[in-house]
């Protein structure tokens, strides 16, 4: 018991390292723009189907399940506010970070266990190249960097979904809908908070990938170990983070 | 090979290294000498891979000394680290090929990163590298397209790219067919040659390597127990050495030499 907590922490240390050591390497990114740009496609671009997908439903099931409630009460108008704040402040950064976590953070851990348990990681080392600056930096600008737009593009799809459910299949009118979202969500508050969340998870979340890939054991078993740690610590991290941002947020 | 005494490129003094609670390295020295090739021979799990990543930094010594080209690998400065990395080649066991680059961005990838040659230039160099091992024509294609001597070699090119002082070679005949192995062999001993190189190999593969080597140690229980010419080595009376250059299957008895009585092994759980 004692052994695994001392365990964790010296990883938490460790980790804490990488970060800084990833830090002092990012600049370097910036002199290598193509493949900065060719790791935007695979984490960002290529998450995107996924992200849209995931946007479209849960913006839909909003626009059901807001409805049946808000009818009660005859507030049925107000339904494209509760699907856009819900969206914005929550749903959208949460569950973006979760799919990122399960889908590009998971690839980039296995990606960067893998190299290391080839030699790769050892073979740039020893051609005196620095595989932080090399392999793990532009992998992380590219998450961090990808997580924001992949945010707001879940947001918007999610919008457009409830929009499809309330307006199209209920029958409210289209711009109650609109004006309603136009009137009570607010620049400051919202949206830039729920962006804020975004960049936060973009950060932990790809931190988490290259660290877990960097550090892991050099074994196929080590880097499946690794992989699931990915998910597992980072939907962990979101989460729990969600809740102390939303705390800070809002100032309670 | 061209002086009698050439100078000493690489020295390690009374090296110490430990791993996980065991001694890897007890008071290891050995020299090796510029323009030679130098053969550290043992049985498996006498850390010879390790010290080939102590030469390039890559791991500290507990105590110890290695200076290369008389430089204290661990006194270094990060920069001053890499720069002389940049004329270390080392070839490691399972070729170390960057997966996602076909094999001639893999040779041209020290350059790409090192220099700022026009790519004219790369193209020209990558060519010639790739010609030194034999496999111009395979430059398209992928690293999981290889076969292992392949692979092999294309990391031998992309470890001379540099045109660096030395090379190290891990393990570089493990798992070979007897003729790519050939190949392998004739190209270390001709790269050496040729390009006035001084090698490092390390292998278990007695006959192979002793067929190439100028000087050759072998180490056990983290020590040198012989050293010497492959002719001296042959010649030796120390009875461990003689039998590990010799036979296969009483090395497997010598190592078990020091493990725990094999019915007590067994029957070691019920006794207790």
């Amino acid at each position: 018991m004692g052994h695994r907590a001392l365990g964790m922490f010296e990883r938490l240390g460790r980790s804490a390292l990488f970060f800084l050591q990833l830090l002092v390497s990012l600049p370097s990114v910036f002199l290598r723009p193509r493949l900065l740009i060719q790791e935007i496609y695979s984490v960002g671009t290529l998450s995107l189907l996924i992200i849209m997908v995931s946007g479209s439903f849960v913006g839909m099931v909003l626009g059901l399940q807001g409805y049946v409630t808000l009818v009660k009460f005859g507030a049925a108008e107000s339904l494209g506010v509760v699907v856009a704040l819900s969206l914005v402040r929550e749903l959208g950064p949460v569950v973006t970070a979760l799919l990122f976590a399960g889908r590009a953070g998971s690839a980039l851990t296995a990606e960067i266990g893998l190299m290391k348990a080839t030699e790769q990681l050892s073979g740039m080392e020893m051609m005196a190249v620095d595989p932080m600056k090399r392999v793990v930096a532009p992998r992380f600008l590219a998450g961090a960097f990808s997580m924001p737009l992949l945010v707001t593009t879940f947001i918007a799809v999610g919008v457009l979904g409830g929009y499809f459910v309330g307006v199209g299949l209920l029958g409210i009118d289209s711009g109650a809908y609109w004006s309603q979202i136009q009137d009570k969500v607010d620049f400051y508050d919202d949206i830039y908070n729920g962006l804020i969340k975004g960049v936060v998870f973009g950060i932990v979340v790809t931190w988490i990938a290259v660290f877990e890939g960097y550090d892991t054991i050099p074994t196929s078993e080590g880097v499946s170990r690794s992989t699931t740690r990915t998910v597992v610590n980072s939907s962990l991290a979101v989460l729990a983070l969600d809740f102390v941002l939303t705390g800070l947020m809002f100032g309670i | 090979m061209s002086t009698e005494h050439p100078q000493v490129l690489i020295e390690v003094e009374n090296l110490h290294f430990s791993r996980g609670g065991n001694k890897i390295f007890d008071g290891l020295d050995l020299e090796i000498r510029a323009g030679q090739i130098t053969a550290i021979m043992g049985p498996s799990g006498t850390g010879k891979t390790t010290l080939l990543r102590l030469i390039g930094g890559q791991l500290r010594p507990e105590k110890g000394v290695i200076r290369v080209d008389g430089l204290d690998v661990h006194r270094l400065s990060r920069k001053e680290l890499y720069a002389l990395r940049k004329r270390m080649g080392m070839l490691f066991q399972t070729g170390a090929l960057l997966t996602d680059l076909s094999v001639f961005e893999n040779v041209a990838f020290p350059y790409r990163e090192h220099t700022r040659l026009p790519e004219a230039m790369i193209r020209d160099l990558v060519l010639m590298k790739l010609e030194a091992v034999g496999l111009r024509t395979a430059r398209n294609l992928m690293p999981s397209e290889l076969s292992g001597g392949m692979a092999r070699r294309v990391a031998l090119a992309r470890a001379m790219a540099l045109d660096p002082m030395m090379i190290m070679y891990d393990e570089p005949f493990t798992g070979l067919d007897p003729i790519t192995l050939g190949h392998i062999v004739e190209l270390i001993r001709r790269l050496n040659d040729a390009l006035g190189l001084t090698s490092i190999l390390v292998s278990h593969d007695v006959e192979e390597t002793l067929s190439i080597a100028d000087y050759a140690y072998v180490i056990s229980e983290g020590k040198v127990v012989e050293s010497g010419t492959p002719k001296t080595l042959a010649e030796t009376t120390n009875a461990w050495v003689r039998q590990f250059l010799e036979g296969e299957t009483d090395k497997a008895e010598l190592l078990t030499e020091k493990a725990k009585d094999y019915l007590d092994d067994l029957m070691g759980e019920r006794r207790a």
